[in-house]
């Protein structure tokens, strides 16, 4: 309601002098206030579900029990083993991001270069990547379990073929985790850095040769730095999803809170006990802060990309 | 399996060099193509194995050895009494899950269309506004979003609605947006919706015959593409839904998992299915798409 005051405010301030003029602004008046009204039932939900929950995280992080502001609350941020789980979540989510976008580009590079561009195999590995990228949480956890848990399938063939036993616990330490982790970022990698190995083009190859380049060259000097921001703006993307990931680690790890959204999940179901106070709400807004900074990097990045395209 | 891949190599060389891509020459395709294969072949063999291992998982008793379609027949006759598992609770999670896909879609779909389309024509302000929220649960993961969401459920199922899981639903949408806006956006970029509604207004159709008639036709790509992603994030989700110590399917699969793995790796693996059903429709419709903007 107060944003249709608002919006009076210069319209009211634009109608001049003349009738015509009056008539005019009139109707480009009615025609806003059309909009508004059509727009408002977006923003009021996206008020309720989306800005009162963040609002909810942001003002919780600073109140004491009853209420009142304090900053107390993020003293438990310092404390040892939330930071250990800040650096676990970081150290994991850099890694799979690292092997994923490597991984993923060099996928990328491989469906595109020399192939024609709506090729069968290219559809089918994006079309699958789209599927497994999404393919988070439980499920994923069970795959992994039955390729390499304690009864997995890679693991009985492991023993069979080698006679060494696969630790049963490897999935719950970190490298096992990484791994876990790589099998939704590669996809996600394929399907975002897919356009921008589509934007090189031949003729730069072509150019570069005949002035005299060779193949080293041609990667140093033209296609790496023109990939480059894209290939660092889909890192952070990847790091995001990583580090804010929740279900396949809680369905790994059913007891331990080695990563910061499985603390989360501790702080939630401990919410009664007055230590916890705040817990939850201040790792949230952590988290917040964390992956912002990585989407605004991300942004900047994308828009030095851009003068490419 | 060495010998097989060395024919597949030379098989994608000479077909390579048979096509011969105008970028390249031709002393070099060769070269290229068996580097291709390897990246490929490693690539594809990370992304196969677990999905193999799954299948094989649901196929072999892991402690007697014994090979046997068991879980598979309880999943399709809907009794595990054989396996001595209930599954109930999969049922369940699955009812309400397939709920919370038709409600969040549909949703979904009243929420963002006739508001994406209004401010397409009207607005450029309002269009990155409406875009820069739809794309915030992006940099809002989840299980941030679920600790603030925690007060507000138990207010609204103590005081407004009830326990049932269905009113996830209003938390799905906010989790599909950004998938569900960039679907639309594609589509809405794609014709020329100001010509399309104002020569139809001059032709005298109402605003209602204009979104229906006019508008909704050639958004109708967009609007399944959304509601299919849309389905495929609902189907997996799993965060909101535990936290909030609701069931869906995700949870009911994750409970199930502590007692009879065999039949919740042959869930996971029948959702799997489905979801590369959806996502290669997708596929088609987005094909379908480019080749009619082409004509």
């Amino acid at each position: 309601m107060t944003a249709a005051i608002a919006q009076n405010g210069p319209a009211a301030k634009a109608a001049g002098p003349s009738a015509s003029s009056l008539s005019d602004t009139l109707a480009k008046h009615r025609q806003e206030l059309g909009t508004f009204a059509v727009t408002l039932p977006f923003f009021a939900y996206t008020a309720c579900f989306l800005l009162a929950p963040t609002v909810i995280v942001v003002v919780g992080a600073f109140q004491t029990r009853d209420g009142a502001f304090t900053l107390a609350n993020f003293s438990k941020l310092f404390e040892a083993n939330t930071v250990s789980a800040f650096v676990t979540s970081i150290l994991v989510s850099v890694a799979s991001s690292v092997i994923g976008a490597v991984v993923g580009g060099l996928a990328s590079y491989a469906l595109v270069i020399g192939a024609k561009p709506n090729g069968l195999m290219r559809r089918m590995v994006s079309a699958i990547s789209s599927v497994l990228a999404q393919f988070g949480g439980v499920m994923l956890a069970f795959a992994f379990i039955a390729t390499i848990g304690i009864n997995g399938i890679g693991t009985m063939f492991i023993k069979q073929v080698t006679g060494l036993t696969v630790n049963p616990n490897w999935l719950s330490s970190l490298p096992g985790l990484v791994t876990v982790y790589c099998y939704f970022q590669i996809p996600l990698m394929i399907i975002i850095f897919l356009p921008a190995v589509d934007s090189i083009r031949p003729q730069w190859r072509e150019a570069c040769e005949s002035l005299g380049g060779n193949t080293v060259q041609y990667w140093t000097r033209v296609a790496l730095p023109i990939l480059a921001p894209r290939f660092i703006s889909a890192f952070l993307l990847l790091f995001a999803s990583a580090f804010s990931a929740y279900a396949t680690a809680a369905a790994l790890f059913s007891q331990r809170s080695i990563l910061v959204p499985l603390m989360i999940q501790g702080a939630m179901r401990n919410e009664m006990d007055p230590n916890q106070q705040g817990f939850a709400q201040v790792l949230a807004f952590a988290m917040i802060v964390v992956v912002a900074v990585v989407m605004l990097l991300s942004h900047a990045v994308e828009k030095r990309a851009g003068r490419w395209q | 399996m060495t010998e097989t891949s060395t024919t597949a190599a030379t098989g994608a060389a000479t077909e390579a060099s048979a096509t011969k891509p105008p970028q390249l020459r031709a002393a070099r395709v060769r070269k290229q193509s068996i580097i291709k294969f390897v990246i490929l072949l490693v690539t594809l063999g990370f992304l196969f194995i677990p999905l193999f291992s799954m299948l094989i998982f649901t196929l072999r008793h892991p402690l007697s050895g014994r090979w046997s379609l068991a879980p598979w027949v309880a999943i399709f006759t809907g009794n595990g009494e054989s396996l001595g598992a209930d599954l109930t609770v999969l049922w369940q999670g699955l009812g309400t899950s397939l709920a919370l896909c038709v409600v969040t879609v549909v949703i979904m779909l009243l929420l963002m269309v006739p508001t994406m389309v209004i401010v397409h024509i009207r607005s450029k302000a309002l269009e990155r506004a409406i875009e820069w929220v739809a794309t915030l649960p992006l940099t809002i993961p989840a299980i941030v979003l679920v600790v603030g969401l925690g007060p507000i459920y138990r207010w609204l199922s103590a005081d407004v609605l009830s326990t049932n899981p269905i009113w996830l639903c209003f938390a799905y949408v906010v989790l599909v947006m950004p998938f569900a806006f960039r679907a639309i956006a594609v589509g809405l970029n794609s014709i020329d919706v100001k010509t399309l509604v104002e020569a139809s207004r001059s032709l005298g159709a109402s605003w209602v015959k204009v979104f229906f008639r006019v508008i909704i036709p050639n958004l109708w790509q967009s609007i399944l593409s959304a509601s299919f992603i849309s389905i495929a994030v609902v189907l997996g989700e799993y965060t909101v839904a535990s936290l909030l110590g609701r069931m869906n399917l995700q949870v009911a699969l994750y409970q199930l998992g502590q007692s009879n793995s065999q039949i919740s790796t042959a869930m996971s693996l029948l959702a799997l299915l489905f979801g590369v059903v959806l996502l290669v429709a997708l596929d088609l419709i987005s094909d379908a798409m480019r080749k009619s903007k082409e004509n």
